[in-house]
């Protein structure tokens, strides 16, 4: 055979190679166009309702022994189209005109409160190693070998041919129905829509079942490629999938189609060719071993960013946003000042007391918590920059904080420095990464931005972390990223207490800073921006120059926040602490509870430190009553509790998009406000 | 006679501002009023409430003596019984074709049957449209985007018309078609509420005049006796501030 016939028998047997797992990116891709033409959401809880659905296939046809119809009709047909009924009217109605980031953060959130909700409500456990059998009878074990290169699957030329059908159904649904077209008419505007007579609630509520019926299809039809059931495969997929979806920009069903295959097609054939290239050129070697697992990112990350069309065009708006009430500057402002004096006063002595508690009585563990609850309200604050001031969302926040902790590292275990130092070191690091993160991605907007930023974060997790001169390569996986406590003069911050006092001190300095930053030119810019960029740039803004701030003012306090937390726990802890997708709901918590707020930030990160442990293993009352023997049988609280509370915050959350604690600020301020315009009525 | 709409005592706003101080108005069928008032004054609030794109948070919105809704915003109901309303400003789906936007309202109100017909009225009425109908509206001018929502409205001939702030944007020689345009489907039993700053072309086209300030209807009248009265009161106003 000559070598030009076994090159293009390679290729064709890489393409055919690549054609099912690209049928999957299509499906998932398919879903997703589907949500986002037809609600108008960047539904990164795709993936954890077409999860719902495996499980739940899983479980009536393996576990229960149904037959396979009845179990698809169940979980797909039956199970996903009700989510989505659900989901419809309990959020996002509720979200139809509110901002692309509020529907973000109610996707992740979703994304996973639902897998968790249905594990707790169905009792299921995913069993590793159990696969789940796909919907055609033998459908693994009976191949089919069209070409004589490549042996497809009885499975996969199923899911393939779903897919074609769907892009075909559905692209016929959209250009033939009116009822398509009412669909892509409510996203735009819903109050233009009930202008033309339609009715604009149960329009989208069709358009939710229906997007959740796909999403469970496409679950049950992509689960037996998985060895086990694990939702975050499901939402790793998803991310993948957002390539292909993008080069169909969020609207173009066909194009997703062909994105989807065109991704399984580049990333199969460049799996054929690089690993045998690399035997003959030594200098691909490592590019071989690193970029393979990462290869869906950086495609994504090439796409968002060469991709001059992606990005370009502005979000239509509602003709009639006018109807909505318009967004209520921050409650602070409208208080009475004796209120603002009261609830100064209040604050002063809330932390005096907690401090004089936690200073004089708590032992290593409560310490260690409140510590934790102060160093992530330093991260936080990094939320706060970027989305609460500067109106964009970033999903990265933890590779920024990652590299502070790995600068630290590095500088104390190779040169010795010393940690506070590298901590600052570590800061200007990240800075320098997240302004020059943020070049290439400036002409983005909304979800484009989030979702670059999401696939910088897995590059750094699947490329960067893995070098030696990063995460410490083999040697870190030995000894484990060690960091040492800082030692200044005659203070040893080995000493819990003394290291709070640092925290608490960065956290201040921090807070001040953002404050200062939010009344300066730098946050008046940033609030003309979010209000419109071309009104800022008719009056000489430079949109560029403030993101490019934003971004790295950004990354600097998560980069300092970073490292403190990595001091504060000897150990950078990588994954756990900064994994891309533990990091997402940094943003879930902190816009939740209130983004544009300093306090907000301090909110969450006792939210994410404390909650759990204060109250819902009910620490605090076994505190009260001295000693775990008075606690009552009540607690503690179920762990499965706190992911229903965490759908009630994001059922809260799409009615006061503002974020809930400015939200019961107003709240309290209004009332305040009414008693005392009575009692001064009354006086006079 | 019910009137086919009426605000009985109605207060509205936009969060925690307020806009409308109790309101009351009724339009017969087949009658035409004009809404007139300095800006600011209430009136595309007005115009926002009577087609239930607003829910008054007091007071009781009627078409033909019954209560629509109850107190949610539900345009669709009102669209459904007569009840039209072409919105001020640009008011299109911009990502949607002219004629898809066109066919979103035609389809409801005519039927997959009627739909060609009703688009040929539309593309006669503004042949710019007709050119265009394969264009996406985002990409129109905006005076075309004003023709495209009118069409939307004025092929359909409702019981009552809603229309706020017609003229904005649109070339003299449109405006005048588009008054002579809305006394044929008036003369053909359209009932009207027009809100307008081309006072002129309202009050002559219109039976009754209401004139508004500050959140309240403080004169209702022949619409021949309006102009004194406006003027009278805006230089009241005027000098007041």
């Amino acid at each position: 055979m000559s070598g030009a016939a076994g090159f293009f028998e390679d290729l064709f047997r890489g393409l055919l190679q690549g054609t099912p797992p690209g049928a999957v990116y299509a499906l998932i891709a398919l879903g997703f166009v589907l949500t986002y033409k037809t609600s108008g959401v960047f539904n990164l809880a795709f993936g954890a309702q077409a999860y719902i659905s495996a499980a739940m296939y899983f479980k009536a046809h393996t576990l229960w022994g149904w037959p396979k119809w009845a179990a698809l009709v169940v979980s797909a047909f039956v199970l996903a189209p009700l989510i989505g009924l659900v989901l419809e009217r309990l959020i996002f109605r509720h979200l139809r005109t509110a901002s692309a980031v509020s529907k973000l953060v109610v996707a992740l959130g979703l994304s996973v409160a639902l897998p968790e909700l249905f594990n707790q409500a169905a009792r299921f456990t995913a069993v590793a190693g159990r696969q789940i059998t796909g919907i055609m009878p033998d459908g693994s074990s009976v191949f089919y070998d069209p070409f004589g290169v490549y042996r497809f699957n009885r499975d996969e030329l199923a899911m393939m041919a779903v897919a074609l059908a769907a892009t075909l159904l559905l692209a016929a649904l959209f250009r033939f129905t009116m009822i398509g077209l009412a669909m892509r008419a409510v996203v735009e505007s819903p109050r233009m829509t009930e202008l033309s007579g339609i009715n604009a609630d149960r329009t989208s509520a069709f358009a939710w079942a229906l997007s959740s019926t796909f999403a469970g299809l496409a679950g049950v039809l992509i689960a037996p490629r998985f060895n086990s059931l694990i939702s975050t495969d499901f939402f790793t997929l998803v991310v993948i999938a957002v390539a292909a979806a993008a080069v169909g920009k969020l609207v173009s069903l066909p194009r997703a189609l062909l994105g989807g295959l065109g991704l399984g097609w580049f990333i199969a054939v460049f799996n054929t060719f690089l690993p045998r290239w690399s035997g003959d050129h030594t200098w691909l070697r490592p590019f071989q071993e690193n970029l393979t697992p990462s290869l869906p990112f950086v495609v994504l990350f090439a796409i968002l960013v060469l991709w001059r069309a992606i990005g370009r065009e502005r979000e239509a708006s509602d003709p009639l946003s006018g109807v909505d009430p318009p967004p209520p500057a921050l409650a602070a402002l409208e208080r009475h000042p004796k209120l603002t004096l009261f609830t100064r006063l209040f604050g002063v002595g809330f932390v005096a007391v907690v401090g004089s508690v936690v200073w004089f009585r708590a032992g290593v563990l409560w310490m260690h918590l409140v510590t934790t609850a102060v160093i992530m309200a330093v991260i936080y604050l990094s939320v706060t920059v970027i989305t609460g001031m500067a109106g964009q969302i970033s999903l990265c926040q933890g590779t920024f904080a990652a590299i502070g902790g790995f600068t630290i590292f590095q500088m104390a275990d190779r040169f010795n420095m010393s940690v506070l130092a590298a901590a600052l070191l570590g800061a200007g690091v990240a800075a320098a990464v997240g302004a020059l993160l943020s070049l290439p991605v400036l002409r983005l907007g909304g979800v484009w931005l989030a979702i670059a930023t999401l696939a910088f974060a897995f590059f750094f997790d699947a490329v960067m972390v893995k070098f030696s001169w990063v995460g410490g390569g083999t040697t870190a996986l030995l000894t484990g990223t060690r960091v040492p406590r800082p030692l200044v003069g005659p203070i040893d911050f080995a000493s819990d207490r003394a290291f709070l006092v640092l925290a608490v001190v960065v956290l201040v300095v921090v807070s001040v800073v953002v404050i200062q930053l939010r009344e300066g030119t730098v946050g008046r810019t940033l609030t003309a921006l979010r209000g419109s960029e071309v009104a800022a740039a008719s009056i000489g803004i430079s949109a560029a120059r403030a993101r490019i701030v934003a971004f790295a003012v950004s990354a600097a306090i998560a980069g300092l926040g970073g490292a403190l937390l990595s001091m504060h726990q000897q150990n950078v802890n990588y994954s756990t602490n900064f994994g891309p997708v533990n990091a997402l709901f940094w943003l879930v918590i902190v816009v939740a509870l209130g983004a544009r707020t300093v306090e907000g930030a301090i909110q969450a990160g006792a939210a994410f430190a404390l909650f759990e442990p204060l109250i819902l293993k009910g620490d605090l009352l076994a505190w009260i009553l001295r000693g775990d023997d008075h606690l009552p049988g009540l607690f503690p609280i179920p762990g499965s509790w706190r992911l229903v509370l965490f759908g009630m915050m994001a059922i809260q959350f799409a009615r006061h998009p503002e974020g809930l604690v400015e939200h019961g600020k107003r709240r309290s301020a209004a009332r305040i406000n009414r008693w005392l315009e009575a009692r001064e009525g009354a006086a006079s | 006679m019910t009137p086919i709409l009426e605000l009985r005592d109605v207060e509205a706003g936009y969060g925690p501002f307020r806009a409308l101080f109790g309101v009351s108005l009724a339009v017969e069928a087949a009658e035409a009023v004009a809404l007139v008032g300095a800006n600011g004054a209430g009136k595309t609030t007005l115009a926002r409430v009577a087609s239930g794109l607003v829910a008054p948070s007091a007071g009781t919105v009627l078409v033909d003596g019954e209560e629509i809704g109850s107190g949610r915003p539900s345009a669709w109901r009102f669209v459904r019984a007569g009840v039209a309303h072409a919105p001020e400003g640009r008011s299109v789906f911009a990502s949607l074709t002219v004629e898809e936007n066109l066919a979103l309202s035609f389809h409801r109100a005519f039927g997959r049957a009627g739909l060609a017909g009703a688009l040929d009225r539309a593309y006669e009425l503004f042949p710019r449209l007709g050119e265009r109908r394969t264009q996406v509206a985002g990409t129109l001018s905006g005076g075309e985007q004003r023709m495209l929502s009118l069409a939307r409205v004025l092929v359909e001939s409702p019981r009552l018309l809603i229309a706020d702030e017609l003229s904005l944007g649109l070339a003299p020689m449109i405006v005048d078609q588009v008054f002579e345009t809305l006394g044929r489907i008036r003369a053909a039993g359209t009932a009207l509420l027009i809100v307008e700053q081309q006072v002129g072309h309202a009050l002559e086209l219109c039976d009754r005049a209401a004139v508004m300030e500050h959140g309240l209807i403080t004169w209702q009248g022949p619409s021949n006796e309006a102009g004194a009265v406006l003027e009278s009161r805006l230089f009241e106003t005027g000098a007041a501030r």
